[in-house]
């Protein structure tokens, strides 16, 4: 009960510093929909669906780069980590906390992105839906973990990239498979694997990572 | 409550703390002195469990959530108010009754008009204040006070010097400071460093 009352606090504090900052939200949100009208200038005519649901897939991996970087930014300015893992409570409550709020951003953005997809490029199907959910679980697991990692370290907004692309392949050939496959149950199952297989080990592994 | 031998710690090739023999007991108040680069915040943060030694040996016979640290930064969200703040580690921490003891900790370091504005809104003494108001927030045993009257006017000073002599003799104290003569009465052993 203890442990989800600090997951709650900690959670709460992240967005109610964003609603009075609005600085990730609104970034993630300007930079997805920049992207898409990009892509759609840049995809030839008569290109097929598949090119266009890969596009939106890297967009969305983009676009969560983009607010996991800010994520432990007040943290790491104010050297906040250190009060915050001085506290009696469990280190992976910050982790839970963090990623609650990020998945919080991640999904605001794509309230915006997807209908924006619809817009420029195909019709939303819920495979694709189902598959941007799970897609943010996992995201947002590892992300906030590889985050606080990058946060200590001076070269952390090229860390943070370096560190989360190659383990967001899984997302991306999950979450493509899943918005064009004839069988999307089985990519939404891989996606959902994923996302349990992570969480549990940036569950586990975060206290490593904030202590010294 | 600390025991340290042959304590060390380096950053990189830069020894920082060497070969350092360090006890305080009890309720002791223990002052640290030395010029700037000598170890001071260094061996606070040790203490505190921040930092780990890369020699020697230190023992802190308290748990982590009975230390009350106050570090060079407030370690505060400048973007919450001064309440929300004091509010989000009083969960943490457990603290029992956190809305009065919250409420009396602003009272006494006068920020209690101030508890709705944001941090940010603070003047340096005004956030200094409210730092201190957070180490003491779960009423620790061990208190580690990194130069704590930084930033402090002379109104804010007194604040602390009444503070820390209700505190001397109940709870074990390690204060660095430049200005050791504002705590020579209450300190029972002195450490200079550098």
């Amino acid at each position: 009960m203890n442990y989800l009352s600090d997951v709650g606090a900690l959670a709460r504090k992240d967005l109610r510093l964003e609603l009075r900052s609005r600085d990730t939200f609104l970034s993630m949100v300007l930079f997805v929909v920049a992207t898409l009208v990009v892509f759609s200038f840049s995809l030839p005519a008569g290109t097929a669906e598949e090119a266009s649901y890969g596009l939106l897939w890297v967009a969305l991996l983009f676009t969560a780069i983009l607010g996991l970087t800010r994520a432990f930014a007040a943290e790491r300015e104010q050297r906040l980590l250190d009060g915050l893992i001085l506290a009696p409570c469990d280190r992976s409550a910050i982790w839970l906390g963090k990623a609650i709020a990020v998945l919080a951003f991640l999904a605001l953005a794509e309230v915006v992105a997807l209908p924006a997809f619809a817009l420029f490029f195909e019709p939303v199907t819920w495979e694709v839906v189902a598959a941007v959910v799970l897609a943010n679980l996992g995201l947002a697991a590892v992300g906030t973990l590889l985050a606080a990692m990058a946060a200590a370290s001076r070269a952390r907004e090229l860390l943070l990239p370096l560190l989360l692309l190659p383990l967001a392949i899984p997302i991306v050939v999950g979450g493509v498979g899943a918005s064009i496959s004839d069988d999307p149950g089985r990519f939404l199952g891989f996606l959902g694997l994923y996302d349990l297989i992570f969480a549990i080990l940036s569950w586990a592994s975060f206290e490593y990572v904030v202590t010294e | 409550m600390i025991r340290a031998r042959g304590l060390g710690r380096s950053f990189g090739t830069k020894r920082v703390l060497r070969d350092l023999d360090l006890d305080v007991g009890e309720r002791d108040l223990l002052v640290v002195t030395g010029p700037n680069g000598s170890g001071k915040s260094t061996l606070l943060a040790l203490c505190a469990g921040l930092l780990a030694p890369t020699a020697g040996e230190l023992e802190v016979g308290v748990d982590r959530g009975r230390v009350g640290y106050l570090a060079h930064e407030p370690l505060v969200y400048r973007e919450l108010t001064a309440l929300e703040n004091l509010e989000l580690y009083g969960c943490l921490y457990r603290v029992p009754e956190r809305r009065e003891r919250i409420g009396m900790l602003l009272e006494r370091f006068a920020l209690w008009e101030a508890r709705h504005e944001r941090v940010s809104a603070f003047s340096r003494g005004m956030q200094q204040r409210l730092a201190l108001c957070r180490t003491l927030l779960h009423d620790p045993d061990l208190l580690l006070l990194d130069e704590p009257y930084a930033g402090l006017d002379e109104a804010g000073a007194a604040l602390l010097d009444a503070e820390l002599g209700a505190l001397a003799g109940e709870r074990t104290l390690v204060v660095s400071t430049h200005e050791p003569e504002r705590v020579a009465a209450l300190a029972t052993s002195r450490l200079a460093l550098g």
